[in-house]
């Protein structure tokens, strides 16, 4: 259970060191997407406006101010569950480099698969922490597919963002699941 | 008896404002209090990354208060359960109610500025406003005071999607009830946010059910019990079967997977046994106010 500071943009070598329940923080720039973000890419075919390649995706629809000279100003950014978006991942890492996705609740197995095989990690972050989330990030820098708002591609400059807790890492291994088994276990030791 | 005034229902439409802004900004203290016993609970369990979690919930909940930011960005959906007191305003119109309750959560979303989560089920379009067809919530009781109460929350989603509803069968009893609830905590594992308040409606038809279930996650202080003694050790029982899960903070593993369970129930059909349950999210978030037959304000949570 290490503590870890990474500076993006992040290399497949970086993301496989890390290891189960290790705590990250990381320097440099955040992407933010959703639900809407991703199904333009992979739904509608239209790919990212930006080169996303050793990336660090949020899964996030910020709460902003847009300025008189057409800057946004972070009101509040927070992180929603990313199991709805679980088959998004893959292909963002496979066609587009990504090598880290930050959100709350997780991924599914196949995904869990296949980032153990492509090399990417999932980075949990504390979810409903939007106070100091939204303090780490310290400017917006731009903004892709503003017609989406609030669901539009973010690009977030970072210091010290986190803590993040590695529970998916690039070997197979998910904290969820360990946690989901222990549960099964439990449960059915039960008695109602 | 107060007469009800162009100004009363515009003391209504700010507090309708207001109330939104709090309850995203301001936890209620008995959350805050359970927050705190949940991190000492994961620190005497010796669960490092729980206590990890659990300590930047807290200092997250210091920060939003230090800087007057919201504690998380989820601004949900506006759900609003207004109060009338049988001796305040016998000409309170209930229409103008609603339509300033709305106008509030406008205005807030406006002004603040806040997100607008509200969208067209079909098209997915955003209204901007936090408001749109049958959005927001307005629900309206009644008691015997003399006093106006609103009380709001703003329903986050994480927490919402995890929401059931089984019409169980007589002959199963509670043994089937607390299955299901087990069942319920398991499925929606790390999504709403655990350390969650988990609502239950017990009995009723299946939208009392529903409702109730709502109620009791949303609108019931953290640390009360059911005034009806069965209900009450039903509660008990429930949450430790909860917390024997380890499903813990955020999903992750730890002894808080529940801060509390919260059971809302009514009489029912004799060949029915509705059970519904809805998560409420760590933040517990939810805000009141009450006025007076003068006009005059106090808020709460």
């Amino acid at each position: 259970m290490a503590e870890i500071t990474l500076q993006t943009p992040l290399t497949e070598e970086m993301v496989r060191n890390l290891k189960l329940e290790d705590t990250v923080y990381i320097n440099g720039h955040i992407y933010g997407i959703r639900d809407a973000t991703q199904i333009r890419i992979f739904d509608e075919g239209v790919p990212p406006p930006t080169d996303l390649t050793g990336t660090v995706l949020l899964h996030t629809a910020p709460g902003v101010k847009k300025l008189p000279n057409g800057k946004f100003e972070k009101v509040c950014i927070g992180t929603t569950t990313s199991t709805r978006m679980n088959r998004f991942y893959p292909p963002l890492i496979k066609e587009y480099g990504v090598r880290a996705m930050v959100g709350k609740g997780g991924f599914l197995q196949d995904t869990v698969d296949k980032m153990k095989e492509y090399g990417a990690v999932y980075l949990a972050i504390v979810g409903g922490a939007a106070a100091i989330e939204t303090t780490q990030i310290e400017e917006i820098e731009e903004v892709w597919w503003e017609d989406l708002m609030p669901e539009c591609l973010w690009k977030f400059r970072v210091k010290n963002f986190g803590p993040l807790i590695v529970a998916i890492d690039a070997h197979g291994n998910s904290l969820y699941k360990q946690v989901k088994a222990n549960a099964a276990e439990k449960m059915a030791a039960m008695k109602f | 008896m107060t007469t009800a005034t162009a100004t009363l229902y515009d003391t209504i439409e700010d507090v309708g404002k207001d109330l939104y802004i709090k309850a995203l900004t301001d936890i209620p203290k008995d959350v805050r209090k359970a927050l705190k016993g949940s991190h000492q609970a994961e620190v005497d369990a010796g669960n490092t990354t729980a206590s990890k979690i659990m300590l930047t919930v807290l200092e997250n909940v210091r920060l939003a208060d230090e800087k007057s930011m919201m504690v998380c960005q989820d601004t949900g959906l506006p759900i609003y359960k207004v109060i009338v007191g049988s001796k305040f305003g016998g000409d309170l119109d209930l229409l103008e109610v609603k339509k300033r309750l709305k106008l509030g959560a406008e205005r807030a979303t406006k002004e603040y500025p806040l997100r607008s989560s509200t969208v067209h089920p079909i098209t997915r379009k955003n209204t901007q406003t936090n408001s749109g067809q049958g959005i927001p919530v307005i629900k309206f009781d009644f008691n015997d005071s003399d006093k106006l109460e609103i009380w709001m929350a703003p329903k986050g989603s994480g927490s919402e999607n995890m929401s059931f509803l089984r019409m169980l069968k007589p002959a199963e009893g509670m043994k089937a009830v607390k299955r299901f609830v087990i069942e319920c905590v398991f499925e929606s594992g790390a999504n709403p946010c655990p350390p969650v308040i988990v609502g239950i409606g017990l009995g009723g038809t299946s939208d009392v059910a529903a409702a109730m279930a709502k109620e009791a996650s949303v609108f019931r202080k953290v640390g009360t019990h059911s005034a009806d003694p069965l209900v009450a050790q039903l509660e008990n029982e429930l949450l430790e079967l909860v917390n024997q899960t380890g499903i813990g903070p955020q999903g992750l593993g730890g002894a808080q997977t529940a801060m509390a369970v919260n059971i809302e129930w009514a009489h029912t059909h004799i060949s029915q046994l509705p059970v519904a349950v809805n998560m409420q999210c760590w933040r517990g978030e939810r805000a009141s106010a009450i006025i007076d037959a003068d006009g005059n304000v106090t808020f709460g949570n």
